[in-house]
Formats: C-alpha cells, structure tokens, sequence
C-alpha cells in the first residue's frame, strides 16, 4: 500500500537511467513482430482474399453459416469456464491458506497434467468414458447399467475442465494467498462472521485473479477443437474444430482464416470487457 | 476514573511450537485506564494483546471480560476493537468505506452509517478524504484511518498493537498526544503494546513490563522508574548504573567500595542486591569532594546535557550532567540517599549496569535465559 508510491518511482528511475533496457528488448520486439504480428496480418490477408488472391467478401458473407457453431462454442467455453471458477475457487483457497510445504506438493500435483500431451490425456478420458471404458466396465461388474457418457455435451465439458483447471487455479492461489492475514483478523475484530469476511474481503480482493483465471481458461475454450472432437463426437461442434477442417484442405483456407479472425476479435472484445471489471474493482466494489 | 475490573487475566500460559511464550501471566485492567504492555521484542506482549482481542485461545487459564469468560468467543463477537501495526486496513475501500465497515457489517442504517463517520473524520483530522483510496494516504494519514475504524464501533476497549512503530519520529510523538487525547475524551480503555519505554512513560496510567513471557513488574509510569523490581526493569526502563551492593543494616548500602545512607529498609543484614542509580541523579563535584572518584573516559553532547561516561575502579558509570567534564578529567561523584534504589536480586542480576560496552548489553538483552527458567 506505502510502497506503492517508491516503487513507482523506483520503476521510473529504472526505465529512465537504463539506455541499455531498451537495447535489450530488442530481441522480444523481433519475436513479437515475426511470431506474433506477422502472422496475424496473414491471417487477415487470408481472410480477405480468395485462392487467385484477389480481394473479396466471399468468406465474409459465408459466415453465417458458422453462426451456430459459433454461439456454441462460447456457450460451452462459458459454461465450462464457470464449472471450472467454481471447482477452482475453493480449492485455491484452501491451497492458499495451507502451510508452505502442502502448498508446494498441490500446486506440483496441479501442475501434473500440464506436463502431459493434450493428446494422450484426452484419449486417456475416452478410455474412461468410453462405452465399454473403464466407469461403464466399473457399473457392469457391480450390476448398474450402462452410463452414455462420451459423445455428450457433459463429456466436453468435462474435458475442458480438466484440462484448463491449472490455469483458473494459477492466479486464483496466487491472489488469495497474498491477501494479508490481518486483514481478515481486522475484519474479524470489526465484527465479521466467517461468511461476512468472505464476501466484504476475501472475495472482492481476489477480483483480479478472478479475471484473470476466467480469462486463462475461457480465450482456449473458446477455441477448443481437439477435446470436443474427441469426447463429443458428432454432437458436439465447436468453432475450433470448424476452422481445423477448414484450414486443412487448400480450398477453404480462406474461410478458415476468416473464422479465425472473427474469433480473434470477438475474444478480444470479450477480454477488454472483462478488463474493464477489474479495473472496476480497484476503484472498489460496493457490494 | 471508575474502578471496575473490565479484563482479567488469570494464569494465562500459550506455547507456540512447544516454545513458552506466555507463563502464567495475571492481569486486572480497570475500566478506563490505560494500560502499556512494555517489553522487548518476544516478551509476550503482543500474545497477551491477542488472546484478548480473541485471535488466540490461551493453552491454560482464563480471560475474563466484565467478570465473564470470555475464552474462545470469536472476536468479532468480542465488545473491544484492535489497532494494527501496519494498520490492516482494506485496500479495495476508500477512507468513508473504510471506517464504515464495522458499522455495514452491523447493519446499522445508511444515515447513521454516515452521520458516525463524519463526526469520526472530524475527530481524526480527515474530513474530506472520504473517497480516498486508502493507499493514497500517508502513514500518519492511514494511521488516523485506523483509529477512526476501530473507535466508530464504540468499543469499551481498544487494543493497540504498536500503532506508532512505523511512523517517524515527529509524527510519532504527534500521535500520542492525539491518542491520549481521544483516550481522555472517550474515557475507555485502551491497552496499548509497544517496545518503546519513552512512548509507555509518556501515555499510560498503568505500565506492565514483560520479559520472557512473564510480567516483571507493573505499576504507575513513575512507579516503574522510580522503583524498578529487578535488573531488567531499571535496565530496559531509562537509562542506569546497576551495581552489586550489599546492605550493612536498614538505610545502609555498601557498593563500589564505599558506604552509603540510603531510604531503603526491610532487607536482612548483609544481604547482597543490586543497587540502581539514574544517571541524572549522580551530581559530578571537584574530586577531593566526591564519595567516588574516576577518571571520564568519554563525553557525549546530546543538547538538554553531556553524557559521560566515568570509569571508577573498572566499572563504568554513566552520568548526565549540564556542567562540561573533558575527557581524561578526573572526577568526584556525589550520590544523595534518595538517589539509591535498592532492589532483591533475581535472575537479571549481573546481566546489566555496566556502560563499558553498549554492544554487549544488547547482546545479553536479545538472548533467552535457560538456565533459570524453569522454577
């Protein structure tokens, strides 16, 4: 809180004293600028024009017929986001309010997966869900009927989650375990209950990693295609798969790359949306 | 002033990680007094002041609130209000959100909510900074915030857990005048935790000095300075000479090699003790009229007087005087009877009252002693 003032000073004088900082980010501006910028102005150039390279609105007028792959798409990166929110939420805190040690063996478990191939990992969740996977063999042998699990809007769902889990959990421990301890014991003394505690400070100063971690598993599960192909067959179609089968063949790598760009500016509208809540939140949140 | 007993302790004792940080600590505050729970860093001050506030549970013994138990009642069902050190306030609160929480959380109705908080910012000096953020405040501000938050709720005590320390010098002695002019104007109690001896003397009514988990002595400001029960106390309260006397007979002290009249009585005949003299009760005369004489082996100005520093048979006497002494004088020093404070020995004897070295004395103060302890 005091500091902030000298260590925004201390920042100014960084960046003013060293002519050498701005020499090194030079090799950053050059990743950034081939890897990232370049491409995306293909992209767009793809988007735009047709196979002889002539500009047009062709790929453009063709988007309609995405429309409701499209709505899917962020209705199930919505729902899974906020399935994931919710699993994550208390176990970050639990994880933050746990000694270091405990903390750093959960946080390693989290991690785990991450380290996996997404591939491997999703075959591994059909050969549970599967028909004849691993919980229906489970219900059989103890007399239950089958469960239809794979190929079911549940299915993807639950893919998304497992695989994004980390990236919700990430921030949300990082926030949580930094608010202080005698803020709660301030709040404690000035006569909060555990719920009031919650809601007056726990969770309005664990906005940001909210935001943060909502946007983290949200902007890939919008573009998800290989666990919806995967766990939700032919009932689940999501725009990610779309602009995968599109981007593959020659002749519809234009359209792809107009879905793509369509994408992109639709998540970036949804990510300046969701900065301006946190930038809210600073200002301080009534509730 | 009243005289209800509002907190008791009874045989406190709190071990953290099987260390003792409390033994068997008792303590009666008055209703309206205020209190200073002194002590160097570790004592157990800041235990104490948390067991009462309700962020700890004692291991063994009884806190009494009002002559009720009070004993893992949660503190936000607790009738007292706690200052942090570094404030605690809430960053994602302005000033006014601030202050009002306790009164949100209470529910109490939105006009009287901000009634309470004017007449609060009114009285810490903070009008106009209801929408503050709070990190946009310096420290005497955001310490005034502080207080406003707590004392909104009307609390019958307030804790105070070392609210000055991170505030410079000036600022510093400001704020305790400021707080022990609410303290008069609200007329409840305050118990207030600080490592600073100037801060307790100057503030408290009753001070209560901790060592090692344990109280050693408590008693008005001028009672702890005037008549400190044992090594620790005289040494951790101003400054002072402590020497190994032995008492002759009643009003009889011998120390440093010589005998002299003192007001103190009740100790056995030749019974050993320690014997305690400020430095500004020692009066520096010509050296063929002194009890004592030694030769000055440093002088130091601090501005109201010189402090120096006298070497009498090996043993370092400091002394302040106004009247200037070089260095390599040789001096007589003159002690009036009611000069000489004569205390029982304990364990802190011998540990302190030499001046010959100021390092050593803080290196025997940080460390714990074992060998005593257990009894």
């Amino acid at each position: 809180m005091s500091n902030t003032k000298t260590k925004k000073g201390f920042e100014r004088n960084l960046k003013k004293n060293s002519m050498g900082a701005t020499f090194l980010n030079i090799p950053y501006i050059l990743w950034a600028a081939i890897f990232i910028i370049v491409p995306m102005f293909i992209v767009a150039y793809y988007a735009f024009t047709n196979n002889a390279g002539e500009f047009t609105l062709d790929n453009f007028n063709k988007l309609s017929l995405y429309r409701d792959s499209i709505i899917d798409s962020f209705v199930y990166a919505l729902v899974a986001t906020v399935v994931t929110l919710v699993l994550a939420y208390p176990f970050s805190y639990f994880v933050a309010r746990s000694s270091e040690t405990v903390q750093k063996i959960i946080m390693m478990l989290v991690m785990l997966p991450m380290w996996m191939n997404l591939l491997i990992m999703t075959y591994s969740i059909m050969n549970i869900i599967e028909t004849n996977g691993i919980i229906n063999s489970l219900l059989v042998s103890m007399g239950f009927d089958k469960l239809k699990i794979i190929n079911t809007p549940g299915a993807v769902i639950f893919g998304m989650v497992y695989n994004y889990f980390p990236y919700m959990v990430l921030p949300l421990v990082s926030v949580l375990s930094k608010i202080d301890d005698s803020l709660l014991e301030a709040s404690a003394d000035l006569g909060s209950n555990a719920a009031s505690r919650f809601w007056r400070v726990i969770l309005p100063l664990s906005v940001p990693g909210v935001i943060s971690g909502f946007t983290m598993v949200f902007v890939p599960s919008v573009s998800t295609f290989y666990i919806s192909q995967k766990l939700g067959g032919t009932n689940v179609n999501m725009i990610g798969d779309s602009i995968e089968a599109l981007v593959k063949s020659v002749n519809t790598i234009h359209l792809g790359a107009m879905l793509s760009l369509v994408l992109m500016v639709v998540i970036l509208i949804c990510i300046m949306v969701m900065n301006r809540f946190s930038d809210d939140s600073d200002g301080g949140i009534v509730l | 002033m009243e005289n209800k007993k509002l907190i008791q302790l009874e045989n406190i004792s709190m071990s953290f990680d099987g260390e003792k940080v409390l033994d068997n600590v008792s303590l009666s505050i008055a209703d309206g007094e205020f209190v200073t729970l002194l002590g160097p860093s570790g004592c157990g001050k800041t235990t104490t002041l948390r067991i009462i506030a309700g962020f700890l549970d004692p291991d063994e013994g009884e806190v009494l609130f009002d002559s009720q138990r009070i004993n893992g009642v949660p503190p936000h069902k607790r009738k007292v209000n706690t200052i942090f050190q570094r404030y605690a306030l809430f960053p994602h609160y302005n000033v006014f959100e601030n202050i009002a929480y306790g009164l949100k959380v209470r529910h109490v109705p939105k006009n009287e909510i901000k009634e309470r908080v004017s007449e609060m910012l009114k009285m810490v000096n903070l009008e106009g900074f209801e929408h503050r953020r709070v990190s946009k405040l310096s420290g005497g501000q955001q310490q005034r915030v502080a207080i406003a938050r707590a004392v909104i709720n009307h609390p019958q005590v307030l804790l105070l857990d070392e609210p000055l320390a991170a505030l410079d010098l000036k600022l510093r002695k400001d704020m305790q005048k400021e707080l022990k002019n609410i303290q008069k104007q609200l007329g409840i109690t305050f118990i207030f935790v600080t490592h600073d001896q100037e801060e307790a003397l100057s503030m408290s009514d009753t001070v209560v000095v901790m060592d090692n988990g344990k109280i050693q002595q408590i008693g008005s400001p001028t009672d702890i300075y005037n008549e400190p029960v044992n090594a620790f106390v005289a040494d951790f309260i101003g400054e002072s000479n402590i020497l190994d006397g032995v008492m002759a007979c009643d009003y009889k002290v011998r120390f440093a090699g010589h005998s002299f009249d003192c007001l103190d009585a009740g100790f056995e005949k030749n019974e050993a003790v320690d014997v305690v003299i400020r430095p500004e009760d020692v009066d520096i005369v010509p050296s063929d009229k002194g009890m004592l004489t030694g030769m000055v082996t440093s002088v130091t100005f601090l501005g109201v007087h010189y402090e120096i520093i006298v070497d009498i048979c090996g043993f370092k006497w400091m002394i302040q005087t106004t009247d200037y002494c070089s260095e390599g004088e040789t001096v007589g020093l003159s002690i009036e009877p009611d000069a000489i404070h004569i205390m029982k020995k304990s364990e802190y004897s011998g540990r302190y009252g030499d001046y010959s070295s100021f390092s050593e004395e803080m290196d025997t103060m940080s460390e714990i002693p074992e060998d005593e302890e257990d009894e």
